[in-house]
């Protein structure tokens, strides 16, 4: 888009300018990668993070072969928990520590399309945190099992389920006192049930479960998945309104 | 100051009556179950409490929805009212569940579904609390409490659910059966009697305590407004 195309569009519409919706949360999303990749602040901190939670676990509970049998998923998820709330505040912070959710609720935009917005970016955050995760906890166990589509489609869900309830909440936790003490105390107990079925569905794939066997708790992540979105969605206003 | 409202006096009275009558019936009147002995004379508050936290919480993600709608402050005090009692009886819940447990069940605790989503709930609302403790302006804490008891109160069935499903895949916690099948048995008339008595006694102290927190908000507001102008 440049210049001449918005200031025509702006002349003819001189109140009625507004952004698609589509845009308006491809434009908060761009800004959000393109500031990440520049500084990589926040996915190094998520990295590390995430390898030290794994490196942890290797000693805790003393990962061998029997072991990881049965916790591998609930490894990866307390992994993707922790980090995923490392960076839900951390994106949150940047916005609200210079003044920057200010300017993005001046913006003349539906306020759920800043929700989308900040919800895509980390959700990409925590997919390329994963994308990387996963490889090498398959490499350090030997765990070729990971790399099945359908348990790469229950990631992907789970993190989805996640991302929306956690956007939500980092948007109320960055502005009380306490800030990012609080978003894991907000956040872990309302997003029980998408993490423990998420440790379900994945560790039954990883355990050769059928397809008929995973069903249940896929049916409910997806059913978390669309609750949550949408309330996120319906609600999101109030939280940023001042 | 706005003197204590006459029904209010009645109802505390009342609160008082009939939970002696609740103790009464729960404690002699009942007959002893024969199977679990004395200890099952726990289950009729336990139940009793049981319901009125689970219609608080309920209430409270209603109110909170009407407070987002109407952004009428009473709701918000609604809405706290029926999470600090509801915490509260639900927190008596688990313990009185606790002390039964540990002659039927042979442990203070088990991670069956409903004793897990329990323990979350009683997570979700204590969360509930240090949100609202961390935000100074009312109309703010209003807003985040009304959204929080929202998620709150719409996580914890799915929690449930899922819970329930782990455990009947793994049967290794407490068996096949279902808790009520683990401690099941089925009521005579005078246990039923005792039974609804309590729901009956619980209810009007729940709402006897609901109004006394609800005035309390109110005074509290009129306080913090005094205090206000005062200052300027």
């Amino acid at each position: 888009m440049t210049d001449t195309t918005k200031t025509t569009s702006l002349e003819k519409q001189p109140m009625e300018y507004r952004p698609s919706f589509f845009k308006a949360t491809m434009a908060i999303v761009q800004k959000d990668l393109s500031a990440e990749f520049r500084s990589r602040e926040l996915l190094s901190a998520m990295l590390v993070f995430s390898m030290l939670v794994i490196l942890i676990f290797n000693f805790a509970l003393e990962l061998d072969i029997k072991v990881r049998q049965s916790v591998t998923a609930g490894v990866l998820w307390t992994t993707f928990a922790f980090a995923g709330t490392l960076g839900l505040n951390r994106s949150m912070a940047v916005e609200k520590d210079r003044g920057c959710m200010d300017g993005l609720l001046l913006a003349p935009v539906d306020r759920s399309a800043i929700f989308f917005g900040k919800a895509i970016s980390n959700l990409a955050f925590m997919l390329i945190v994963e994308a990387i995760v996963l490889p090498l906890y398959a490499l350090l166990y030997n765990e070729v099992r990971i790399f099945q589509p359908s348990f790469l489609g229950v990631i992907l869900l789970g993190s989805i389920g996640y991302i929306a309830v956690g956007t939500l909440l980092s948007a109320m936790s960055v502005q009380t006192r306490t800030r990012d003490v609080l978003l894991p105390i907000l956040l872990f107990p309302v997003a029980v049930p998408v993490l423990l079925a998420s440790v379900k569905a994945s560790g039954g794939l990883l355990n050769n479960a059928t397809f008929a066997e995973i069903l249940v708790p896929l049916n409910l992540l997806i059913v978390y998945d669309v609750i949550f979105i949408a309330v996120a969605f319906m609600v999101f206003d109030f939280v940023v309104e001042e | 100051m706005q003197s204590k409202p006459i029904a209010l006096t009645i109802l505390d009275i009342v609160s008082i009556i009939v939970l002696g009558i609740a103790s009464y019936l729960a404690l002699v009147f009942a007959p002893t179950e024969a199977v679990m002995g004395d200890v099952q004379r726990v289950f009729y508050f336990h139940i009793g409490t049981a319901w009125v936290g689970l219609v608080g919480f309920v209430l409270a993600a209603v109110s909170g929805i009407a407070y987002l709608i109407t952004k009428d402050m009473r709701w918000d005090r609604f809405e706290v009212a029926a999470v600090e009692v509801s915490t509260m009886f639900f927190f008596i819940t688990i313990v009185l569940g606790s002390i039964w447990a540990r002659p039927a069940w042979n442990t203070w605790w088990t991670w069956d579904p409903r004793l897990t989503t329990a323990a979350v709930t009683e997570l979700i609302y204590i969360a509930y609390f240090m949100l609202r403790q961390g935000i100074e302006d009312p109309d703010k804490r209003a807003r985040f409490g009304a959204v929080y008891a929202l998620l709150g109160g719409l996580s914890a069935p799915i929690t449930f659910m899922v819970i329930r499903l782990f455990r009947t895949i793994h049967p290794v916690v407490i068996g096949n059966q279902s808790a009520e099948a683990q401690g099941g048995f089925s009521m005579t008339p005078d246990m039923r009697t005792a039974f609804f008595f309590a729901l009956f006694a619980f209810t009007i102290i729940f709402i006897d305590m609901m109004w006394h927190r609800i005035r309390l908000g109110g005074l509290q507001e009129k306080v913090e407004q005094l205090k206000l102008n005062v200052s300027i």
